[in-house]
């Protein structure tokens, strides 16, 4: 790899200084993504700040009707906690489903919302869960955080520091894994709280994590598989066409994933 | 360049290196521990598992400095002295490996599945959880048993220290 700067901050506020300070250097979380990316030169910052010394940052506790997950809280403990399985079992399972054992272990839920992923898992989760994304700086819903394939509404130097996740819906993800990198050649969050249903997908939009509205109308009238069935999927013309699938494969697994998503969140 | 002090296994090793630094790096080049090995150096295969304060990660995909002050166990640190680790033990007696680079990951990955999920693992839970390490000679049959057997001889192990 190429020479930078390395910094690891003992707290928030050392962090918060050194962002302000060091103009072109990026943020380390869980480094899953961002040392790959910087081993192809894909980025280059000058600088790394890496916020694993930072231990306010980790964790996950249930405060009143919210879970609060630290933004360095990785894959592993958000897959396995107690209070993530007992309060919102999906969200447990599409932790788990990231990567793989050992990508787990160090991944984590800021970086990966930060980094926004076209093909991502947590973004679909929390948009359809309405989530709330907590930064040095300021809270903003879900819905205004992910902006478009890999951007998000995060200005320079602002520093996740956590996402609070309402408990109490009927949630869940579903995805068809990429065997080789298993990310989601297409996923879908299904939320429910409520009369308000979301239906989010990642993979397959071509500016990254969209709702799919025309479902979101269907199953808010009556939360069901079935609901789907006359509904048109997402046009190809707005999906994702790789090697790996064509955007006519996507939009067919929309509806798929959609409706796995549907049933598991109904399920007991 | 900046120092990076940590517990390998078992003992206090520290060096200076760079930023730029990964953990592979570190353990092969600056202590000498070339068990732990590099296949792909973009955290796909597997080879460079280690475990970091109890957990597996991909030592290519950490920056030797993010370690400060972390204890590592590599390949070369699970045994006991001469006598094999039971998971060694048990890709040696059911052949879980041909050419054995990726050997030393398979055996990381495969304490810390036991670690996390107990003794009794069924072959399907193996396969899955084996998705973070890659062969490319033996179509992972030897491996799978060889996890199943290591796994049963590490709870003997548990229960003999009791």
């Amino acid at each position: 790899m190429y020479a930078f700067d390395f910094h690891r901050p003992a707290t928030l506020r050392q962090a918060n200084s050194l962002v302000g300070k060091l103009g072109d250097a990026k943020i380390l979380a869980g480094g899953q993504t961002l040392l790959p990316t910087m081993k192809q030169r894909l980025a280059s910052p000058s600088a790394v700040i890496d916020l694993s010394g930072v231990p306010e940052l980790a964790g996950i506790e249930q405060k009143g009707r919210n879970l609060v997950i630290g933004a360095m809280t990785s894959h592993a403990e958000v897959a396995t906690s107690a209070l993530v399985t007992a309060a919102l079992p999906g969200l447990a399972a599409l932790a788990g489903g990231i990567g793989d054992p050992h990508v787990r272990h160090k991944g984590t839920i800021g970086g990966s919302i930060a980094n926004n992923d076209p093909a991502a898992d947590y973004p679909a989760g929390l948009l359809a869960l309405g989530a709330t994304i907590v930064t040095n700086r300021r809270k903003m819903p879900a819905a205004e955080f992910f902006t478009g394939m890999f951007s998000t509404a995060l200005d320079e130097g602002e520093i996740i520091t956590k996402v609070i996740v309402p408990i109490g819906a009927k949630f869940a993800y579903a995805k068809f894994r990429n065997p080789a990198s298993r990310y989601a050649m297409v996923g879908v969050a299904v939320g429910k709280k409520g009369s308000s249903v979301v239906v989010a997908v990642t993979g397959a939009g071509s500016d990254g994590v969209f709702r799919w509205t025309e479902a979101e109308a269907a199953l808010g009238k009556r939360f069901n598989a079935k609901s789907l069935d006359g509904i048109t999927n997402p046009a190809a013309k707005d999906l994702n066409s790789d090697i790996h699938a064509s955007a006519e494969y996507r939009s067919h697994l929309i509806g798929v994933m959609a409706r796995r998503a549907v049933t598991g969140a109904t399920a007991k | 360049m900046p120092k990076v002090s940590m517990t390998v296994n078992g003992k206090r090793v520290s060096a200076d290196v760079e930023g730029r630094t990964l953990l592979v790096q570190f353990l092969r080049e600056h202590q000498r521990l070339t068990g732990t090995h590099v296949g792909c150096d973009t955290s796909q295969c597997g080879a460079c598992v280690v475990h970091v304060d109890g957990k597996a990660i991909k030592a290519c995909t950490t920056l030797a400095l993010s370690c400060e002050g972390a204890n590592v166990i590599t390949i070369e640190g699970v045994a006991n002295g001469t006598e094999l680790h039971p998971m060694q033990a048990a890709f040696r007696t059911h052949h879980g490996l041909q050419c054995g680079f990726c050997t030393p990951g398979m055996i990381m990955a495969a304490i810390d599945m036991v670690n996390r999920l107990g003794t009794d693992l069924s072959e399907e839970t193996i396969r899955h959880e084996l998705e973070g390490n890659i062969c490319r000679c033996t179509g992972y049959h030897n491996i799978v048993k060889a996890i199943q057997a290591g796994a049963a001889a590490m709870g003997g192990m548990k229960v003999a220290a009791e």
